[in-house]
C-alpha cells in the first residue's frame, strides 16, 4: 500500500523541567501533550562485584508503570532505552561504577517509549553525565488511509495499522534505535524514518532552548 | 579554532556540539604559523582534530588558552590535588578506608599524617571526618588519599570534628564559595561568626557557638545553591535583622 500526501510533522505540546527532585543525581521530567514521564538518573555510584564491567560503567535501567509491578512489557521497553544510552554515553569514562536509571510513568496517551527515551535524555544530561551525543525519541503511526501522524495520541495509535518508534541522534541524525509493531511496507519504512528525522530536530531544538533557560539563572 | 571559542564564550552548549581545528581561510604570509594550543578542562574532549562537548553548560575562558564547561553537578568524581571531607568507614591494618561519596572508598594510609610513624599511629577512629587531598584519583585504579602535603606538613587537612554539623550541597556552590573574593562568604562572615570546613566532594561543615546558629547557616548554604544572587542578599539581610 502506498503512503500518500507529503506528511507535516506535526508534534504536540512539549514541556520538560529539569532538577525537580532533590535525591538523585540528575532528574527531569518530560511532557509530550498529555503523556507525562519522570526520570532520575544516579552515576557515577557503587556497583556489586557480581555486576562490574572492569572496562566501562554498568547501566541499569527501570520503568515502572502507572499501576502495578514491572512486567515483560517494560522489560522490552528498558532494553529499548538501554540500547541508546549505552551508545550515547561515554561509559569508559567511569569503569566499575553503575549508572541507574529510573523512568516512572505519570501518565500515557500514546508515543510512550519516545516519551521514556526524551526523558531519559534530559535525566542524563542534568546528572552531568558525559555523553558523546544527544538522543531523541519519536514516535510514527501509520493509519488505515495510510498517512503517517507523528507523535499519536493513545486513541490514534489504536486505530493505526503500524506504530513504530525511532532513537535519532542530535549529530549525524541516524538511527539509533527502532521499535516496530504492525504491518506496513519497505517504502512506508523509509518515509517514517524521514519524517522522525525531520521531527527529531525540533526536538532538539527545544532541549537546547530548555537548558538555557535552565541555565539563565546563573549566567 | 580558540577564536571559534572564544566568541561562543559564555553561551550554553550540549553534549555533540563540537569545535574543529579546520585552518583559516587566510594564511599569513610574513609571520610565522604556529599551531595554536588549547588547554581543554572538564567537560570538554580531544577527538582526533576536533573538540568536542562532552557535558551541558556554560563555556567558560581563562586567558590565554583555557577552556572548560561550567555546568551544575552533584555526583562527586576524585581529581588529584582537590581537597575532600571524607568519613572513615574501615580501619584495617596499615590502611583506612574513606568514603567521600564516589563510586569507591578510596584509602588513606596511617603514615599519610603529620609526624605518624610505626610507633607512633594517629588517633583516627571509624566515623571520623579526615579533611584530606587526593594524592591519586584516575578512573583505573582505586583512589588514595593523603592528609600532609608534599612538604610533610599537615596544612589544615586531617581528623576534625567535634561539635559541628555535616551536610551536601552541589559541587558547583562549593566551587563558588573557594573563589578568592567570594560573594556569599563575605555575606556570611557579616552574619555570625562560624568555623567552615568546604570540602570539593559537596560536603560543608559547619561550627558556630550555638545549635541554633549552625542549623540557620547550614540552612542558608543549603538555599543559596538555587537562588540567585539578588534572593540570597534579601535572605541574608532578613536573617541579620533578627528573623531569629
Amino acid at each position: 500500500m502506498e503512503v500518500c500526501g507529503s506528511p507535516a510533522v506535526t508534534l504536540r505540546e512539549f514541556g520538560c523541567e529539569q532538577s525537580l527532585l532533590s535525591r538523585p543525581d540528575g532528574s527531569a521530567s518530560f511532557i509530550q501533550g498529555d503523556t507525562s514521564v519522570l526520570a532520575a538518573a544516579y552515576g557515577p555510584a557503587e556497583v556489586k562485584v557480581s555486576k562490574e564491567i572492569y572496562d566501562r560503567a554498568t547501566l541499569d535501567v527501570l520503568i515502572q508503570p502507572k499501576v502495578g509491578l514491572p512486567s515483560v512489557r517494560e522489560r522490552a521497553q528498558e532494553q529499548c532505552v538501554r540500547e541508546t544510552c549505552e551508545a550515547s554515553l561515554l561509559l569508559s569514562l567511569h569503569p566499575r561504577s553503575s549508572l541507574t536509571l529510573i523512568l516512572q510513568l505519570i501518565h500515557d496517551d500514546g508515543s510512550i517509549l519516545s516519551c521514556f527515551l526524551n526523558a531519559a535524555c534530559m535525566a542524563l544530561m542534568d546528572a552531568g553525565l558525559p555523553m558523546s551525543f544527544l538522543f531523541c525519541g519519536v514516535t510514527c503511526a501509520i493509519d488505515v488511509d495510510g498517512q503517517i501522524i507523528t507523535d499519536p495520541t493513545a486513541a490514534q495509535e489504536k486505530e493505526s495499522r503500524a506504530v513504530m518508534t525511532f532513537a535519532i541522534d542530535s549529530k549525524e541524525h541516524k538511527v539509533m534505535m527502532s521499535s516496530t509493531k504492525g504491518s506496513f511496507s519497505v517504502n512506508e519504512l523509509q518515509q517514517c524514518v524521514a519524517v522522525s528525522q525531520k521531527a527529531s530536530e525540533k526536538i532538539f531544538q527545544f532541549y537546547r532552548d530548555s537548558v538555557k533557560r535552565r541555565y539563565s539563572k546563573i549566567l | 579554532m580558540s577564536s571559534a571559542l572564544r566568541d561562543r564564550t559564555g553561551e550554553v552548549l550540549l553534549p555533540g556540539d563540537e569545535f574543529s581545528f579546520d585552518t583559516d581561510d587566510t594564511i599569513s604570509l610574513t609571520g610565522p604559523v604556529k599551531p595554536e594550543k588549547v588547554v581543554c578542562g572538564p567537560g570538554l574532549r580531544r577527538s582526533g582534530d576536533r573538540l568536542l562537548v562532552c557535558k551541558s553548560g556554560v563555556l567558560r575562558h581563562k586567558p590565554p588558552n583555557m577552556f572548560w564547561m561550567d555546568s551544575q553537578q552533584r555526583r562527586y568524581v576524585p581529581a588529584k590535588g582537590e581537597t575532600i571531607i571524607g568519613i572513615v568507614t574501615v580501619k584495617s591494618g596499615d590502611v583506612f578506608k574513606v568514603d567521600f561519596g564516589g563510586s569507591e572508598q578510596a584509602s588513606l594510609s596511617y603514615l599519610a599524617f603529620e609526624g605518624a610513624t610505626k610507633r607512633n599511629r594517629p588517633n583516627v577512629q571509624v566515623g571520623d571526618l579526615v579533611f584530606s587531598q587526593f594524592l591519586l584519583a584516575n578512573q583505573d585504579m582505586e583512589p588514595e588519599l593523603v592528609c600532609v602535603d608534599s612538604s610533610g606538613r599537615a596544612n589544615g587537612m586531617g581528623v576534625f570534628g567535634g561539635g559541628g554539623l555535616l551536610f551536601t550541597v552541589s559541587l558547583g556552590l562549593v566551587r563558588r564559595l573557594l573563589t578568592p573574593h567570594s560573594e556569599i562568604l563575605s555575606d556570611l562572615k557579616q552574619l555570625f561568626p562560624c568555623e567552615l570546613v568546604m570540602g570539593m566532594n559537596g560536603r560543608l561543615w559547619v561550627k558556630s557557638c550555638s545549635l541554633q546558629q549552625t542549623l540557620v547557616i547550614s540552612n542558608l548554604l543549603q538555599s543559596c545553591d538555587t537562588m540567585t544572587a539578588q534572593q540570597r542578599r534579601e535572605l541574608f539581610r532578613r536573617v541579620a535583622q533578627g528573623a531569629l
